[in-house]
């Protein structure tokens, strides 16, 4: 875990009494809420639609027990006793009031958290694989360069007005967790010749214009990154569209362009910088790392699954919520916000601090925040598995369900969002009851259903096995689905199946979706976007919509 | 051409401290209660009474006019999003709804 040194702690307190002052000349009534906006808009404060909300970066999603032991004191002492985590790997506070908020910050502060850049046309939290620095397919934990671009992007002088946010993901393995091709930037970990590289992928994003993210070049030299990335915004930042908000990203730039004018360019740009960074990265990169130890694992011990899968309960919980670890004695332990019925993402207070106390106890005191809403003690003991399961339970905190059709991701759509034009979490919630409901979901088994509650995709209904978006369709709201959606190295958007469904229909709809699906797979082995594939959207439609000739002829 | 009817409308804000959805009275209160709002049945007036609102930049944010309709204790929302800025959440009884 990285510990803030003495130029980002002093960074950091000197913001943080700016905002402490700005925030006092607006209540006093020396700035306007015009002059104000902006102020508090890079400091992660939204003002929406019951209350203000403070959105704080998890950088790389990356938290230890003191940390979030601090977001739920901040929790209970500034807002309702929890939560939300999002889908960019940070978290959200629904209901600070203004005054509340430079406290806030400070209390952030003392644990090297801050809401720098969580809003704005900024370069946002880098994202990254939630398996960081556990995963067995891992070349190398990405968490370093996530670290090093953190560093990089923040307050970084050239890249405060960008024409649109950016958002950059990393991955360091093969297996991408961290949806980098739906980013501006993704960079997957690549090996040449035995040297650790990144693949660069350029122009990827959901949103109102889905695009699936270029590769822009092939291998990048890790000492290379900071002049690259930085070469690429820098090119962004001088073509990006500034006349017309909906074409300002620069997907739409490296799509107008072509990807090798775009590539010509940041070539020529990196060859003129390169020699800005040489050999600062170096030594910068080996003193973060060095703060990113592998723990000391302990050998030994595995048996003791074995013994606990004799347990259904246990059993059902560590086939879908486990993953194979880098240590053949430990596994990565995805817990599940996604409680049937539960606001997904959502924790209190109380399971905040468990969350913390089994990291600190079991977890070699790490813990993860994944883009899919859920939290992750990366370094869990096989022998320690079973009374980590009992303790998650206690708390609500036990459900199998990860990769399941009810761990869905939800935004806060029109529960919270001054953004959105319809609801996303009480469709979850409904869908995911039902779901529960049925027994089902073991039967359906790997299925991804993702929800946004507007165009803006928060949700990432586009790269969904089963997207739904909810739109005001004449002051009602209207959920359309998308199909074989795929969020990973395959990543595809989802096709559109035809006309939306009434708020009271999309449940029932998205049932039938997942019954046509048992009805039609090619044995039990066959996922749901497997058949998808193979069959197309033909029979799901008919399975929303009725055979296609009594829509025709309606 | 006929002009379109004016649809009668209410001024609402959030507050600046807290963030609450408030509404313009017709004593020039900032009411928490969609049902206490000013009902403006006339456009001429609405914008006089927008106006009137955003003179009030230290006490509430982002004024602006919303459709509304007479019901038995008041206005009462026509769209849904202000059905739910009226109420709070609706995974928790968080918001407005806490406090009926």
């Amino acid at each position: 875990m990285y510990v803030y040194d003495a130029f980002d702690a002093a960074f950091l307190a000197t913001r943080n009494a700016q905002f402490r002052a700005q925030v006092e000349r607006r209540i006093d009534g020396s700035l306007t809420e015009d002059e104000f906006k902006p102020l508090r808009l890079m400091n992660g404060l939204y003002l929406q639609l019951h209350a203000y909300m403070l959105r704080v970066a998890i950088p790389y999603g990356s938290l230890d027990s003191a940390k979030m032991r601090q977001l739920a004191l901040i929790a209970d002492r500034w807002d309702k006793g929890y939560g939300h985590f999002t889908t960019r790997q940070n978290i959200q506070y629904n209901w600070p009031k203004l005054g509340d908020v430079p406290d806030m910050l400070d209390s952030l502060a003392e644990v090297d958290l801050h809401a720098i850049q969580t809003s704005g046309n900024t370069i946002r939290n880098v994202t990254s694989d939630h398996f960081a620095g556990a995963a067995a397919d891992e070349i190398a934990d990405p968490r370093p360069y996530a670290e090093l671009i953190r560093q990089w992007s923040t307050d970084h002088p050239e890249f405060q007005f960008l024409p649109r946010k950016f958002k950059i993901a990393i991955t360091g393995s093969p297996n991408d967790r961290a949806v980098t091709r739906a980013h501006d930037i993704g960079l997957r970990m690549v090996t040449k010749d035995g040297k650790p590289g990144f693949e660069v992928i350029v122009g990827g994003g959901l949103g109102r214009t889905p695009m699936i993210g270029k590769v822009i070049r092939d291998f990048l030299p890790e000492r290379e990154l900071l002049p690259y990335l930085e070469a690429v915004v820098h090119v962004y930042n001088q073509h990006g569209r500034r006349d017309n908000k909906y074409k300002a990203r620069i997907k739409i730039t490296v799509h107008e362009a072509g990807l090798d004018t775009i590539r010509a360019e940041v070539e020529e740009a990196f060859l003129r910088i390169r020699g800005e960074f040489e050999a600062v990265d170096e030594a910068v990169i080996a003193r973060i790392r060095a703060q990113f130890t592998v723990p000391d694992f302990l050998s030994g011990g595995a048996e003791a699954l074995d013994i606990a899968r004799r347990d259904p309960v246990f059993r059902s919980w560590a086939d879908t919520n486990l993953a194979e670890h880098r240590h053949p004695d430990y596994a990565i332990v995805t817990v599940s916000l996604k409680a049937h019925g539960a606001t997904p993402g959502d924790a209190t207070s109380e399971q905040m601090r468990v969350l913390a106390d089994l990291a600190e106890r079991y977890g070699h005191d790490e813990l993860r925040i994944s883009h899919q809403q859920n939290v992750i003690l990366p370094h869990v003991r096989k022998a320690d598995l079973a009374v980590v399961h009992a303790a998650l339970k206690q708390v609500g905190l036990g459900t199998a369900n990860i990769g399941l059709a009810s761990d869905i991701i939800a935004c806060p759509g029109m529960d919270y969002c001054a953004l959105a034009t319809a609801r996303a979490i009480p469709v979850a919630q409904e869908l995911a009851q039902r779901i529960d409901d049925l027994r089902i979901e073991h039967e359906v088994g790997a299925l991804q259903i993702k929800i946004s509650g507007c165009i803006n995709a928060c949700g990432h209904h586009h790269v969904g096995h089963i997207g739904i978006l909810g739109l005001d369709r004449g002051g009602v709201e209207t959920y359309q689905i998308t199909l074989g959606g795929d969020a990973t190295e395959t990543a595809e958007v989802g096709q559109r199946t035809g006309p939306g469904f009434a708020y009271d229909e999309i449940v029932p709809a998205i049932e039938r979706l997942m019954l046509a699906y048992l009805e039609i797979r090619a044995g039990d082995t066959e996922t749901f976007l497997q058949t998808y594939r193979r069959l197309g959207a033909a029979p799901f439609k008919e399975a929303l919509y009725g055979p296609e000739k009594q829509r025709n002829a309606a | 051409m006929m002009a379109r009817p004016f649809s009668p409308k209410i001024v609402t804000a959030n507050a600046l401290l807290e963030g609450d959805v408030v509404y313009l009275t017709e004593d020039d209160r900032w009411s928490r209660r969609h049902d206490e709002a000013e009902l403006i049945e006339d456009e001429a007036h609405a914008t006089i009474r927008l106006l009137d609102a955003e003179r009030q930049a230290n006490v509430v944010v982002g004024a602006y006019l919303a459709d509304a309709k007479s019901g038995p204790n008041g206005p009462e929302p026509v769209h849904f999003r202000e059905a739910f800025r009226s109420r709070g959440p609706s995974n928790y009884a968080h918001g407005k709804q806490e406090s009926y």
